[in-house]
Protein backbone atom coordinates (compact mmCIF):
# COMPACT_ATOMS: atom_id res chain seq x y z
CA UNK A 1 0.00 0.00 0.00
CA UNK A 2 1.94 2.95 -1.25
CA UNK A 3 1.03 6.59 -1.10
CA UNK A 4 -0.72 6.73 -4.46
CA UNK A 5 -2.81 3.56 -4.06
CA UNK A 6 -5.83 4.13 -6.36
CA UNK A 7 -8.03 1.74 -4.36
CA UNK A 8 -7.43 3.72 -1.21
CA UNK A 9 -8.17 7.00 -2.96
CA UNK A 10 -11.41 5.76 -4.49
CA UNK A 11 -12.56 4.27 -1.17
CA UNK A 12 -11.85 7.60 0.55
CA UNK A 13 -13.59 9.55 -2.21
CA UNK A 14 -16.68 7.38 -1.74
CA UNK A 15 -16.70 8.02 2.02
CA UNK A 16 -16.39 11.78 1.48
CA UNK A 17 -19.24 11.62 -1.04
CA UNK A 18 -21.29 9.69 1.52
CA UNK A 19 -20.57 12.38 4.11
CA UNK A 20 -21.30 15.42 1.92
CA UNK A 21 -23.98 14.52 -0.66
CA UNK A 22 -26.82 14.42 1.91
CA UNK A 23 -25.93 17.87 3.25
CA UNK A 24 -25.55 19.32 -0.25
CA UNK A 25 -29.01 17.99 -1.12
CA UNK A 26 -30.51 19.65 1.97
CA UNK A 27 -28.96 23.00 1.01
CA UNK A 28 -29.95 22.73 -2.66
CA UNK A 29 -33.57 21.92 -1.93
CA UNK A 30 -33.85 24.91 0.38
CA UNK A 31 -33.76 27.00 -2.84
CA UNK A 32 -36.13 24.72 -4.73
CA UNK A 33 -39.44 26.12 -5.96
CA UNK A 34 -41.48 23.06 -4.98
CA UNK A 35 -43.16 21.74 -1.86
CA UNK A 36 -41.74 18.29 -2.45
CA UNK A 37 -38.10 17.41 -1.85
CA UNK A 38 -38.22 15.34 -5.01
CA UNK A 39 -36.97 17.06 -8.12
CA UNK A 40 -35.46 20.40 -9.02
CA UNK A 41 -38.10 22.84 -10.30
CA UNK A 42 -36.55 26.27 -10.10
CA UNK A 43 -34.73 28.72 -7.85
CA UNK A 44 -36.63 30.56 -5.12
CA UNK A 45 -36.05 32.28 -1.80
CA UNK A 46 -39.66 31.59 -0.81
CA UNK A 47 -38.77 29.12 1.97
CA UNK A 48 -36.44 31.61 3.62
CA UNK A 49 -39.16 34.27 3.50
CA UNK A 50 -41.63 31.78 4.96
CA UNK A 51 -39.14 31.04 7.71
CA UNK A 52 -38.72 34.69 8.64
CA UNK A 53 -42.50 35.10 8.80
CA UNK A 54 -42.86 32.06 11.06
CA UNK A 55 -43.14 33.77 14.46
CA UNK A 56 -43.06 30.54 16.45
CA UNK A 57 -39.83 29.50 14.73
CA UNK A 58 -38.25 32.88 15.41
CA UNK A 59 -39.26 32.66 19.06
CA UNK A 60 -37.79 29.14 19.20
CA UNK A 61 -34.54 30.40 17.68
CA UNK A 62 -34.40 33.23 20.25
CA UNK A 63 -35.02 30.80 23.12
CA UNK A 64 -32.37 28.41 21.85
CA UNK A 65 -29.86 31.23 21.53
CA UNK A 66 -30.62 32.34 25.09
CA UNK A 67 -30.20 28.78 26.39
CA UNK A 68 -26.96 28.33 24.44
CA UNK A 69 -25.49 31.59 25.77
CA UNK A 70 -26.37 30.76 29.40
CA UNK A 71 -25.32 27.10 29.20
CA UNK A 72 -22.04 27.86 27.45
CA UNK A 73 -21.26 30.59 30.00
CA UNK A 74 -21.81 28.25 32.96
CA UNK A 75 -20.09 25.32 31.25
CA UNK A 76 -17.06 27.43 30.32
CA UNK A 77 -16.68 28.71 33.86
CA UNK A 78 -17.06 25.31 35.52
CA UNK A 79 -15.28 23.44 32.72
CA UNK A 80 -12.21 25.69 32.87
CA UNK A 81 -12.07 25.19 36.64
CA UNK A 82 -12.35 21.42 36.17
CA UNK A 83 -9.66 21.39 33.49
CA UNK A 84 -7.30 23.33 35.73
CA UNK A 85 -8.10 21.24 38.80
CA UNK A 86 -7.73 17.91 37.00
CA UNK A 87 -4.44 18.99 35.44
CA UNK A 88 -2.91 20.42 38.59
CA UNK A 89 -4.11 18.20 41.42
CA UNK A 90 -4.32 14.43 41.72
CA UNK A 91 -8.09 14.16 41.96
CA UNK A 92 -10.04 10.91 41.92
CA UNK A 93 -13.72 11.87 41.92
CA UNK A 94 -13.83 15.01 39.80
CA UNK A 95 -12.44 13.50 36.56
CA UNK A 96 -15.00 10.69 36.70
CA UNK A 97 -17.87 13.15 37.23
CA UNK A 98 -16.62 15.51 34.54
CA UNK A 99 -15.96 12.98 31.78
CA UNK A 100 -18.76 10.44 32.31
CA UNK A 101 -21.57 12.70 30.96
CA UNK A 102 -19.54 13.11 27.76
CA UNK A 103 -19.13 9.38 27.24
CA UNK A 104 -22.55 8.02 28.15
CA UNK A 105 -25.61 7.89 25.89
CA UNK A 106 -27.39 11.23 26.06
CA UNK A 107 -30.75 9.66 26.76
CA UNK A 108 -29.58 8.55 30.23
CA UNK A 109 -28.62 12.08 31.20
CA UNK A 110 -31.93 13.37 29.83
CA UNK A 111 -34.01 10.84 31.78
CA UNK A 112 -32.18 11.31 35.09
CA UNK A 113 -32.39 15.10 34.98
CA UNK A 114 -36.07 14.89 34.05
CA UNK A 115 -36.78 12.70 37.09
CA UNK A 116 -34.64 14.86 39.35
CA UNK A 117 -36.43 18.07 38.43
CA UNK A 118 -39.90 16.59 38.70
CA UNK A 119 -39.37 14.70 41.95
CA UNK A 120 -36.77 16.45 44.05
CA UNK A 121 -37.01 20.08 43.08
CA UNK A 122 -40.71 19.82 42.36
CA UNK A 123 -39.94 22.18 39.59
CA UNK A 124 -41.73 22.71 36.33
CA UNK A 125 -39.48 21.89 33.41
CA UNK A 126 -38.48 24.69 31.12
CA UNK A 127 -35.59 26.94 30.25
CA UNK A 128 -33.82 26.48 33.60
CA UNK A 129 -33.84 22.69 33.47
CA UNK A 130 -32.57 22.76 29.87
CA UNK A 131 -29.74 25.17 30.75
CA UNK A 132 -28.66 23.00 33.69
CA UNK A 133 -28.82 19.81 31.63
CA UNK A 134 -26.78 21.34 28.81
CA UNK A 135 -24.22 22.72 31.29
CA UNK A 136 -23.78 19.24 32.80
CA UNK A 137 -22.61 17.63 29.57
CA UNK A 138 -20.75 20.67 28.17
CA UNK A 139 -18.47 20.95 31.25
CA UNK A 140 -16.66 17.80 30.14
CA UNK A 141 -15.97 19.13 26.64
CA UNK A 142 -14.56 22.43 27.94
CA UNK A 143 -12.46 20.56 30.52
CA UNK A 144 -11.00 18.28 27.82
CA UNK A 145 -9.95 21.26 25.66
CA UNK A 146 -8.51 23.30 28.54
CA UNK A 147 -6.66 20.32 29.98
CA UNK A 148 -5.17 19.45 26.58
CA UNK A 149 -3.82 22.99 26.34
CA UNK A 150 -2.33 22.85 29.85
CA UNK A 151 -0.68 19.50 29.09
CA UNK A 152 1.12 21.03 26.13
CA UNK A 153 2.60 23.86 28.21
CA UNK A 154 5.90 24.25 29.95
CA UNK A 155 5.38 24.02 33.72
CA UNK A 156 8.46 26.16 34.37
CA UNK A 157 6.52 29.28 33.32
CA UNK A 158 4.34 28.99 36.41
CA UNK A 159 7.32 28.25 38.63
CA UNK A 160 9.11 31.30 37.21
CA UNK A 161 6.12 33.49 38.03
CA UNK A 162 6.05 32.25 41.60
CA UNK A 163 9.83 32.60 41.97
CA UNK A 164 9.47 36.20 40.88
CA UNK A 165 7.09 36.75 43.75
CA UNK A 166 3.65 36.45 42.17
CA UNK A 167 0.87 35.31 44.45
CA UNK A 168 -1.22 32.30 43.30
CA UNK A 169 -3.97 34.70 42.20
CA UNK A 170 -1.51 36.87 40.27
CA UNK A 171 0.01 33.79 38.66
CA UNK A 172 -3.45 32.70 37.58
CA UNK A 173 -4.64 36.09 36.34
CA UNK A 174 -1.44 37.21 34.63
CA UNK A 175 0.12 33.93 33.46
CA UNK A 176 -2.23 30.97 33.39
CA UNK A 177 -5.38 32.69 32.17
CA UNK A 178 -3.83 34.51 29.19
CA UNK A 179 -2.09 31.29 28.18
CA UNK A 180 -5.20 29.11 28.32
CA UNK A 181 -7.48 31.81 26.89
CA UNK A 182 -7.60 30.33 23.33
CA UNK A 183 -8.70 27.00 24.81
CA UNK A 184 -11.29 28.71 27.01
CA UNK A 185 -12.80 30.55 24.04
CA UNK A 186 -12.70 27.41 21.89
CA UNK A 187 -14.46 25.55 24.71
CA UNK A 188 -17.09 28.27 24.97
CA UNK A 189 -17.77 28.14 21.22
CA UNK A 190 -17.91 24.36 21.34
CA UNK A 191 -20.43 24.40 24.22
CA UNK A 192 -22.48 26.99 22.36
CA UNK A 193 -22.73 24.79 19.24
CA UNK A 194 -23.37 21.65 21.31
CA UNK A 195 -26.14 23.38 23.21
CA UNK A 196 -27.88 24.94 20.23
CA UNK A 197 -27.74 21.64 18.33
CA UNK A 198 -28.70 19.32 21.16
CA UNK A 199 -31.89 17.42 20.58
CA UNK A 200 -31.99 14.38 22.86
CA UNK A 201 -31.40 16.04 26.23
CA UNK A 202 -33.53 19.05 25.31
CA UNK A 203 -36.32 16.69 24.30
CA UNK A 204 -36.44 15.17 27.80
CA UNK A 205 -35.93 18.32 29.84
CA UNK A 206 -38.03 20.81 27.89
CA UNK A 207 -41.41 20.39 29.59
CA UNK A 208 -44.38 21.89 27.79
CA UNK A 209 -43.56 25.58 27.79
CA UNK A 210 -41.67 27.68 25.30
CA UNK A 211 -40.77 26.47 21.78
CA UNK A 212 -37.12 25.42 21.38
CA UNK A 213 -35.37 25.21 18.01
CA UNK A 214 -34.36 21.53 17.80
CA UNK A 215 -37.80 20.50 19.06
CA UNK A 216 -39.49 22.69 16.43
CA UNK A 217 -37.34 21.10 13.73
CA UNK A 218 -38.18 17.65 15.06
CA UNK A 219 -41.91 18.41 14.99
CA UNK A 220 -41.65 19.75 11.44
CA UNK A 221 -39.79 16.62 10.30
CA UNK A 222 -42.26 14.29 12.01
CA UNK A 223 -45.49 16.09 11.16
CA UNK A 224 -45.23 18.09 7.96
CA UNK A 225 -42.02 18.26 6.00
CA UNK A 226 -41.69 21.41 3.91
CA UNK A 227 -38.51 22.91 2.44
CA UNK A 228 -38.73 25.40 5.32
CA UNK A 229 -36.86 22.70 7.26
CA UNK A 230 -34.16 22.85 4.59
CA UNK A 231 -33.96 26.62 4.92
CA UNK A 232 -33.53 26.56 8.72
CA UNK A 233 -31.04 23.69 8.33
CA UNK A 234 -28.96 25.69 5.88
CA UNK A 235 -28.89 28.70 8.19
CA UNK A 236 -27.90 26.53 11.16
CA UNK A 237 -25.13 24.89 9.13
CA UNK A 238 -23.82 28.31 8.24
CA UNK A 239 -23.84 29.36 11.92
CA UNK A 240 -21.97 26.23 13.04
CA UNK A 241 -19.49 26.58 10.19
CA UNK A 242 -18.62 30.12 11.26
CA UNK A 243 -18.27 28.97 14.88
CA UNK A 244 -15.93 26.14 13.92
CA UNK A 245 -13.77 28.36 11.75
CA UNK A 246 -13.37 30.84 14.62
CA UNK A 247 -12.64 28.03 17.10
CA UNK A 248 -10.00 26.33 14.93
CA UNK A 249 -8.40 29.70 14.14
CA UNK A 250 -8.15 30.48 17.84
CA UNK A 251 -6.74 27.10 18.73
CA UNK A 252 -4.08 27.11 16.01
CA UNK A 253 -3.13 30.73 16.70
CA UNK A 254 -2.88 29.95 20.38
CA UNK A 255 -0.66 26.93 19.96
CA UNK A 256 1.73 28.71 17.59
CA UNK A 257 2.29 31.50 20.10
CA UNK A 258 2.13 29.02 22.96
CA UNK A 259 4.92 28.95 25.47
CA UNK A 260 6.91 31.61 23.63
CA UNK A 261 4.82 34.18 25.49
CA UNK A 262 7.08 35.37 28.22
CA UNK A 263 5.76 38.86 28.87
CA UNK A 264 2.95 37.79 31.26
CA UNK A 265 5.66 36.47 33.57
CA UNK A 266 7.40 39.82 33.60
CA UNK A 267 4.11 41.50 34.34
CA UNK A 268 3.46 39.14 37.21
CA UNK A 269 6.78 40.05 38.76
CA UNK A 270 5.89 43.70 39.09
CA UNK B 1 0.42 25.24 52.33
CA UNK B 2 -2.85 26.54 53.70
CA UNK B 3 -3.07 28.90 50.75
CA UNK B 4 -2.49 26.01 48.38
CA UNK B 5 -5.31 23.97 49.86
CA UNK B 6 -7.59 26.95 49.64
CA UNK B 7 -6.72 27.38 45.95
CA UNK B 8 -7.40 23.72 45.35
CA UNK B 9 -10.78 23.98 47.03
CA UNK B 10 -11.69 27.13 45.11
CA UNK B 11 -10.84 25.57 41.75
CA UNK B 12 -12.27 22.08 42.17
CA UNK B 13 -15.10 22.86 44.61
CA UNK B 14 -17.67 24.59 42.36
CA UNK B 15 -17.62 22.06 39.49
CA UNK B 16 -17.62 19.21 41.98
CA UNK B 17 -20.64 20.65 43.78
CA UNK B 18 -22.51 21.33 40.55
CA UNK B 19 -21.93 17.81 39.24
CA UNK B 20 -22.85 16.16 42.55
CA UNK B 21 -26.15 18.06 42.59
CA UNK B 22 -27.04 17.83 38.88
CA UNK B 23 -25.38 14.60 37.78
CA UNK B 24 -24.81 12.24 40.72
CA UNK B 25 -28.06 12.85 42.57
CA UNK B 26 -30.23 12.60 39.42
CA UNK B 27 -28.56 9.25 38.70
CA UNK B 28 -29.32 8.06 42.24
CA UNK B 29 -32.90 9.30 41.91
CA UNK B 30 -33.19 7.27 38.72
CA UNK B 31 -32.05 4.12 40.53
CA UNK B 32 -34.53 4.77 43.33
CA UNK B 33 -37.35 5.46 40.85
CA UNK B 34 -36.83 2.09 39.20
CA UNK B 35 -37.80 0.42 42.50
CA UNK B 36 -40.98 2.40 43.08
CA UNK B 37 -44.61 1.73 42.20
CA UNK B 38 -46.10 3.52 39.21
CA UNK B 39 -48.86 6.00 40.03
CA UNK B 40 -52.43 5.43 39.03
CA UNK B 41 -52.32 8.13 36.38
CA UNK B 42 -48.70 7.73 35.39
CA UNK B 43 -45.70 9.06 37.27
CA UNK B 44 -45.16 7.55 40.71
CA UNK B 45 -47.17 6.31 43.65
CA UNK B 46 -46.29 8.06 46.92
CA UNK B 47 -43.44 6.53 48.86
CA UNK B 48 -44.09 5.49 52.49
CA UNK B 49 -41.33 6.46 54.92
CA UNK B 50 -42.35 3.72 57.37
CA UNK B 51 -43.45 0.20 56.59
CA UNK B 52 -47.14 0.01 55.80
CA UNK B 53 -48.75 -1.80 58.74
CA UNK B 54 -51.16 -3.80 56.62
CA UNK B 55 -48.71 -5.03 54.00
CA UNK B 56 -45.33 -4.56 55.66
CA UNK B 57 -44.05 -2.80 52.54
CA UNK B 58 -42.12 0.42 52.15
CA UNK B 59 -43.56 1.25 48.80
CA UNK B 60 -40.52 -0.17 47.05
CA UNK B 61 -40.64 -3.04 44.61
CA UNK B 62 -38.66 -4.86 41.92
CA UNK B 63 -41.81 -5.13 39.78
CA UNK B 64 -40.33 -3.05 36.98
CA UNK B 65 -37.46 -5.50 36.55
CA UNK B 66 -39.75 -8.51 36.79
CA UNK B 67 -41.98 -6.91 34.17
CA UNK B 68 -39.01 -6.64 31.85
CA UNK B 69 -38.37 -10.37 31.97
CA UNK B 70 -42.07 -11.31 31.97
CA UNK B 71 -42.44 -10.57 28.27
CA UNK B 72 -39.80 -11.72 25.81
CA UNK B 73 -40.48 -8.70 23.59
CA UNK B 74 -38.34 -6.46 25.85
CA UNK B 75 -35.37 -8.84 25.79
CA UNK B 76 -35.85 -9.01 22.04
CA UNK B 77 -35.67 -5.20 21.74
CA UNK B 78 -32.44 -5.22 23.76
CA UNK B 79 -30.97 -7.93 21.54
CA UNK B 80 -32.06 -6.02 18.43
CA UNK B 81 -30.39 -2.86 19.74
CA UNK B 82 -27.18 -4.78 20.27
CA UNK B 83 -27.42 -6.20 16.75
CA UNK B 84 -27.96 -2.72 15.25
CA UNK B 85 -25.06 -1.33 17.32
CA UNK B 86 -22.83 -4.20 16.20
CA UNK B 87 -23.80 -3.79 12.53
CA UNK B 88 -23.29 -0.03 12.65
CA UNK B 89 -19.87 -0.46 14.26
CA UNK B 90 -18.79 -3.00 11.65
CA UNK B 91 -19.93 -0.86 8.69
CA UNK B 92 -18.29 2.23 10.20
CA UNK B 93 -15.05 0.28 10.64
CA UNK B 94 -15.09 -0.92 7.01
CA UNK B 95 -15.81 2.60 5.70
CA UNK B 96 -13.44 4.41 8.05
CA UNK B 97 -10.34 2.20 7.82
CA UNK B 98 -9.24 2.96 4.22
CA UNK B 99 -9.94 6.65 4.75
CA UNK B 100 -7.98 6.71 8.02
CA UNK B 101 -5.02 4.96 6.34
CA UNK B 102 -5.07 7.45 3.49
CA UNK B 103 -5.21 10.45 5.84
CA UNK B 104 -2.43 9.07 8.03
CA UNK B 105 -0.16 8.57 5.02
CA UNK B 106 -0.81 11.94 3.39
CA UNK B 107 1.43 14.96 3.66
CA UNK B 108 0.96 17.05 6.78
CA UNK B 109 -0.99 20.07 5.48
CA UNK B 110 -3.24 17.81 3.39
CA UNK B 111 -3.76 15.64 6.46
CA UNK B 112 -5.23 18.48 8.54
CA UNK B 113 -7.57 19.45 5.73
CA UNK B 114 -8.78 15.86 5.31
CA UNK B 115 -9.44 15.53 9.05
CA UNK B 116 -11.36 18.81 9.03
CA UNK B 117 -13.46 17.53 6.12
CA UNK B 118 -14.42 14.50 8.22
CA UNK B 119 -15.42 16.62 11.22
CA UNK B 120 -17.26 19.34 9.31
CA UNK B 121 -20.51 17.49 8.41
CA UNK B 122 -20.53 16.18 11.95
CA UNK B 123 -20.88 19.76 13.17
CA UNK B 124 -24.16 20.34 11.39
CA UNK B 125 -27.28 19.74 13.41
CA UNK B 126 -27.88 16.11 14.33
CA UNK B 127 -31.54 16.19 13.24
CA UNK B 128 -30.61 17.74 9.91
CA UNK B 129 -28.21 14.90 9.16
CA UNK B 130 -31.00 12.40 9.78
CA UNK B 131 -33.49 14.50 7.83
CA UNK B 132 -31.15 14.51 4.80
CA UNK B 133 -31.62 10.75 4.53
CA UNK B 134 -35.40 11.19 4.65
CA UNK B 135 -35.02 13.13 1.41
CA UNK B 136 -32.57 10.69 -0.19
CA UNK B 137 -34.46 7.53 0.74
CA UNK B 138 -37.96 8.99 0.28
CA UNK B 139 -40.36 7.33 -2.18
CA UNK B 140 -40.10 10.29 -4.60
CA UNK B 141 -36.31 10.49 -4.55
CA UNK B 142 -34.01 9.85 -7.50
CA UNK B 143 -32.37 6.96 -5.63
CA UNK B 144 -35.69 5.22 -4.97
CA UNK B 145 -36.73 5.70 -8.61
CA UNK B 146 -33.43 4.34 -9.84
CA UNK B 147 -33.46 1.28 -7.60
CA UNK B 148 -37.07 0.46 -8.35
CA UNK B 149 -36.61 0.86 -12.10
CA UNK B 150 -33.61 -1.44 -11.91
CA UNK B 151 -35.56 -3.97 -9.83
CA UNK B 152 -38.52 -3.65 -12.21
CA UNK B 153 -36.29 -4.61 -15.12
CA UNK B 154 -35.70 -7.94 -13.39
CA UNK B 155 -39.37 -8.29 -12.58
CA UNK B 156 -38.91 -7.67 -8.83
CA UNK B 157 -41.58 -5.74 -6.95
CA UNK B 158 -40.59 -2.15 -5.94
CA UNK B 159 -39.18 -1.63 -2.46
CA UNK B 160 -39.60 1.25 -0.02
CA UNK B 161 -36.29 2.42 1.37
CA UNK B 162 -37.54 4.88 3.97
CA UNK B 163 -39.10 3.70 7.25
CA UNK B 164 -37.21 0.40 7.16
CA UNK B 165 -34.40 -1.27 9.13
CA UNK B 166 -32.15 -0.43 6.16
CA UNK B 167 -32.84 3.28 6.59
CA UNK B 168 -32.14 3.01 10.34
CA UNK B 169 -28.76 1.40 9.68
CA UNK B 170 -27.81 4.01 7.05
CA UNK B 171 -28.77 6.83 9.43
CA UNK B 172 -26.84 5.29 12.34
CA UNK B 173 -23.70 4.87 10.22
CA UNK B 174 -23.99 8.38 8.86
CA UNK B 175 -24.37 10.00 12.27
CA UNK B 176 -21.53 8.06 13.93
CA UNK B 177 -18.90 7.63 11.20
CA UNK B 178 -16.54 10.45 12.39
CA UNK B 179 -16.30 8.77 15.82
CA UNK B 180 -14.63 5.83 14.07
CA UNK B 181 -12.40 7.77 11.65
CA UNK B 182 -10.75 10.02 14.25
CA UNK B 183 -9.40 7.43 16.74
CA UNK B 184 -8.31 5.19 13.86
CA UNK B 185 -6.46 8.05 12.20
CA UNK B 186 -4.82 9.10 15.50
CA UNK B 187 -3.54 5.56 15.91
CA UNK B 188 -2.44 4.97 12.30
CA UNK B 189 -0.61 8.29 12.19
CA UNK B 190 1.79 7.07 14.88
CA UNK B 191 2.87 3.96 12.97
CA UNK B 192 6.48 3.94 11.87
CA UNK B 193 6.48 3.66 8.03
CA UNK B 194 9.83 1.86 8.11
CA UNK B 195 8.02 -1.18 9.58
CA UNK B 196 6.17 -1.62 6.30
CA UNK B 197 9.39 -1.18 4.33
CA UNK B 198 11.04 -3.82 6.49
CA UNK B 199 8.10 -6.18 5.91
CA UNK B 200 8.35 -5.58 2.18
CA UNK B 201 12.09 -6.23 2.18
CA UNK B 202 11.40 -9.49 3.97
CA UNK B 203 9.09 -10.49 1.13
CA UNK B 204 5.61 -9.69 2.49
CA UNK B 205 3.00 -8.81 -0.13
CA UNK B 206 0.51 -5.94 0.26
CA UNK B 207 -2.09 -8.10 2.02
CA UNK B 208 0.47 -9.62 4.41
CA UNK B 209 1.86 -6.19 5.20
CA UNK B 210 -1.62 -5.05 6.13
CA UNK B 211 -2.73 -8.11 8.02
CA UNK B 212 0.52 -8.85 9.86
CA UNK B 213 1.77 -5.30 10.53
CA UNK B 214 -0.77 -2.48 10.16
CA UNK B 215 -3.86 -4.23 11.49
CA UNK B 216 -2.42 -5.61 14.76
CA UNK B 217 -0.77 -2.27 15.50
CA UNK B 218 -4.04 -0.43 14.87
CA UNK B 219 -6.08 -2.54 17.30
CA UNK B 220 -6.13 0.09 20.09
CA UNK B 221 -7.61 2.57 17.58
CA UNK B 222 -10.09 -0.03 16.35
CA UNK B 223 -11.25 -0.73 19.89
CA UNK B 224 -11.65 2.88 20.98
CA UNK B 225 -13.41 3.80 17.71
CA UNK B 226 -15.73 0.82 18.12
CA UNK B 227 -16.62 1.82 21.68
CA UNK B 228 -17.27 5.41 20.58
CA UNK B 229 -19.72 4.16 17.93
CA UNK B 230 -21.28 1.22 19.77
CA UNK B 231 -22.20 3.04 22.99
CA UNK B 232 -24.15 5.99 21.53
CA UNK B 233 -25.91 3.75 18.99
CA UNK B 234 -27.13 1.56 21.85
CA UNK B 235 -29.05 4.46 23.40
CA UNK B 236 -30.13 6.25 20.21
CA UNK B 237 -33.83 6.90 19.71
CA UNK B 238 -33.96 9.73 17.15
CA UNK B 239 -32.71 7.73 14.16
CA UNK B 240 -35.22 4.87 14.46
CA UNK B 241 -37.87 7.42 15.40
CA UNK B 242 -37.40 9.40 12.18
CA UNK B 243 -36.09 6.88 9.65
CA UNK B 244 -37.50 3.61 11.01
CA UNK B 245 -40.91 2.02 10.55
CA UNK B 246 -43.34 1.09 13.33
CA UNK B 247 -41.46 -2.16 14.00
CA UNK B 248 -38.01 -0.61 14.28
CA UNK B 249 -38.04 0.04 18.02
CA UNK B 250 -34.77 0.05 19.94
CA UNK B 251 -33.99 0.50 23.67
CA UNK B 252 -33.95 4.28 23.31
CA UNK B 253 -37.43 4.38 21.81
CA UNK B 254 -38.73 2.10 24.55
CA UNK B 255 -37.31 4.41 27.25
CA UNK B 256 -38.64 7.53 25.52
CA UNK B 257 -42.15 5.99 25.41
CA UNK B 258 -42.11 5.28 29.15
CA UNK B 259 -41.51 8.94 29.93
CA UNK B 260 -43.30 10.81 27.19
CA UNK B 261 -45.92 8.25 26.16
CA UNK B 262 -47.29 5.75 28.69
CA UNK B 263 -45.74 7.58 31.65
CA UNK B 264 -44.56 4.44 33.43
CA UNK B 265 -41.63 6.03 35.24
CA UNK B 266 -40.44 3.00 37.26
CA UNK B 267 -40.29 0.84 34.13
CA UNK B 268 -38.57 3.63 32.18
CA UNK B 269 -36.01 4.01 34.96
CA UNK B 270 -35.44 0.26 35.14
CA UNK B 271 -34.83 0.23 31.38
CA UNK B 272 -32.39 3.13 31.76
CA UNK B 273 -30.51 1.26 34.50
CA UNK B 274 -30.27 -1.79 32.27
CA UNK B 275 -29.00 0.38 29.41
CA UNK B 276 -26.40 1.83 31.80
CA UNK B 277 -25.30 -1.68 32.75
CA UNK B 278 -25.09 -2.63 29.08
CA UNK B 279 -22.97 0.45 28.33
CA UNK B 280 -20.68 -0.21 31.29
CA UNK B 281 -20.16 -3.83 30.29
CA UNK B 282 -19.41 -2.84 26.69
CA UNK B 283 -16.88 -0.24 27.89
CA UNK B 284 -15.36 -2.75 30.32
CA UNK B 285 -15.15 -5.50 27.70
CA UNK B 286 -13.56 -3.16 25.16
CA UNK B 287 -10.89 -2.11 27.64
CA UNK B 288 -10.25 -5.71 28.56
CA UNK B 289 -10.04 -6.91 24.95
CA UNK B 290 -7.79 -4.02 23.99
CA UNK B 291 -5.50 -4.76 26.91
CA UNK B 292 -5.26 -8.47 26.26
CA UNK B 293 -4.84 -7.97 22.50
CA UNK B 294 -2.21 -5.28 22.60
CA UNK B 295 -1.11 -4.64 26.14
CA UNK B 296 -2.27 -1.06 25.70
CA UNK B 297 -5.29 0.89 26.86
CA UNK B 298 -7.93 1.71 24.27
CA UNK B 299 -10.16 4.04 26.25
Amino acid sequence: MKRGNPWLWSAAALVYAFLYIPLIIVVLYSFNDSRLNAEWVGFTLFWYKALFNNTEMLLAARNSLFIAVCASFCATLLGTMSGLAIHRYKLKVLPVLVFTPVAMPEILLGVSILLFFLQVLNFTLGMVSIIIAHTTFCIGFVAIIVRARLQGMDESIFEAARDLGASPWQTFRLVTLPLIMPAVVAGALMSFTLSIDDFVITFFTKGVGEPILPIQIYTMIKVAVTPEVNAISTLLMLLTLVMIIIATRLESNGSSEGSAKTHPVKQAAK
Amino acid sequence: MKEKRLARLLVSGPPLLFLIVFFVSPSLIMILTSFRFPGEFGGLAPITPLADQATGEYGLTADAYQFFFSDFIYTEIFLKSFAVAFGTTLICLILAYPLAILIARSRKHLRNLMVLLVILPFASNFLIRIYAWMIILGPESALSHFINTALGAFGIAPVTLLFSPFAVLVGMVYVHLPFMVLPLYTNLEKHDPSLLDAAQDLGANAWQRFWRVTWPLSLPGVFSGSALVFIPVLGMFAVPDILGGTGDILIGNLIKDQFLGTRDWPFGSALSIMLTLAVLSVAGLTTWFARSATGQRAL
